[in-house]
């Protein structure tokens, strides 16, 4: 049976080697994909940002696990730095998750970022697609966690899920733009530790300065590792997604995502195709040479690659 | 751009000895592979699942427990009941030498003993998975 139809079939194998495909920029991956576009929309996408070591894997794995009561499908896709050096990365997600493995119900991802800045990796967005034709009901996005550049994550996201964590600094942090602005929903995760209330209080404080906020995100106190309070942050994701579906947001909010998607994807087109036009390494570190002695600057250089791309692609 | 050889690094059983299979994470990584680490006391169960799912083009398994003659062909098995025999699998760890032969023809590619240079782990991945 051809991959389409088995995939259509929830079959493991052929998603797994779907999004491995689509990951490479396989062209048959990508026409498949095509094809089976008009079946995705259905699964509720869930973003899980905080710092480093903030639990975003332990919580997922409990939420999930509440989901599974539910008997949803669920699936996780998990997010992990790829070395910019060798392009090599540790996958280490699936260790906070080592149940759910087994589970007929669950999929677990990991992915590589592969050198996306913002946390998101290039494939994440395509194997949401494809999680979602597989039959998720409920897909969670983990991020690389590099703490103040996530902010991809809403565009790809119904409902974004802030992670943090007590004693990561002061309250100065929580008003700095940015990753505080993009969270629908707070977690305060190892509340059980000293100063959990006062980072609540003060990401409380950072929200209620903003009074005209049609959806207040609510910050919950959490102990993942004990499995305290996930029940609670379950119904403050599940609020937002009500909010959402009732206020029409949620439609709103899917539009603005496909609009930023179809930005990005013209984006990392252009740089391909414009990187690949002036990528002679020879000229580029000549170039660069040049911009350290102060012979050029680097404003003129990049204006001067430009007008010869374009002219190069007028040419055509 | 070049695509990444995903491998799966996985302790079966149950011995809480995980620093040669973090030794060899790393090393893979450092050689620009995308290691998927699911950490100790893993079932064959899971490992089959797991390597189903990440879509990898090899399972590693380290095991010092002295369980590998049943662990580490219950894998390879499993694996090719799902259809899955093109994944490379191929074990490391404390294994005695005359265990390797019957370890091989029950489908485990390559056994790496005590002492191994990671370089030769590296390059045995790099040719023999699939494409």
């Amino acid at each position: 049976m051809d991959i389409e139809k088995r995939i259509l079939n929830h079959d493991k194998r052929a998603a797994a080697r779907l999004i491995s495909m689509v990951e490479n920029k396989d062209p048959e991956g990508l026409r498949i994909l095509q094809n089976l576009y008009s079946h995705s929309g259905n699964a509720y996408v869930i973003g899980i940002t905080g710092p480093p070591g903030a639990g975003k894997s332990t919580l997922t794995d409990k939420l999930t696990k509440l989901l599974r009561k539910q008997d949803k499908q669920v699936a996780v896709i998990a997010v992990d730095p790829t070395s910019p050096f060798t392009g090599g990365a540790i996958l280490g997600d699936r260790v906070r998750m080592n149940d759910l493995s087994v589970d007929p119900g669950v999929f677990i991802r990991s992915m590589g970022a592969r050198g996306h800045l913002g946390g998101i990796s290039e494939g994440t967005a395509a194997a949401v697609k494809i999680l979602d034709i597989y039959g998720a009901d409920f897909i969670f996005v983990e991020t690389v966690g590099v703490g103040q550049s996530e902010i991809d994550i809403v565009k790809n996201c119904d409902t974004t899920l802030m992670v943090m964590v007590p004693g990561l600094g002061d309250d100065i942090q929580a008003i700095k733009a940015g990753v505080m602005e993009i969270g629908d929903v707070f977690a305060v995760n190892k509340a059980d530790r000293d100063g959990a209330k006062r980072t609540a209080r003060e990401i409380d404080m950072m929200l209620d300065f903003n009074k005209e906020l049609e959806w207040r995100p609510p910050v919950d106190l959490v102990v993942a590792y004990e499995n305290k309070g996930v029940d609670v942050l379950l119904n403050s994701i599940m609020d937002h997604r009500e909010y959402l579906l009732e206020s029409g947001k949620f439609h709103e909010k899917r539009v603005a995502n496909a609009k930023s998607e179809i930005v990005e994807m013209i984006k990392e087109r252009i740089e391909r195709s414009m990187l690949d036009n002036s990528r002679n390494e020879e000229k580029l570190d000549a170039l660069s040479k040049q911009i350290v002695e102060r012979t050029v600057d680097p404003f003129s250089v990049v204006e001067q690659l430009f007008e010869a791309y374009i002219a190069s692609v007028e040419a055509k | 751009m070049e695509r990444p050889i995903r491998v799966l690094v996985a302790k079966p059983g149950l011995d809480g000895h995980d620093r040669g299979a973090k030794v060899i994470a790393r090393a893979l990584r450092d050689a620009g592979m995308e290691v998927i680490y699911t950490g100790l006391r893993q079932t064959p169960e899971q490992i089959v699942s797991a390597a189903i799912q990440e879509d990898v083009d090899c399972v590693a398994m380290s095991i010092l427990s002295g369980a590998h003659n049943t662990l580490l062909p219950k894998v390879a098995a499993m694996l090719k009941a799902e259809g899955a025999e093109d994944i490379l699998v191929i074990g490391g760890g404390v294994i005695p030498q005359e265990d390797i032969p019957s370890l091989k023809e029950q489908g485990i590619k390559e056994i790496f003993t005590p002492g191994t240079p990671t370089q030769v782990t590296i390059d045995y991945i790099k040719s023999n998975v699939a494409n």
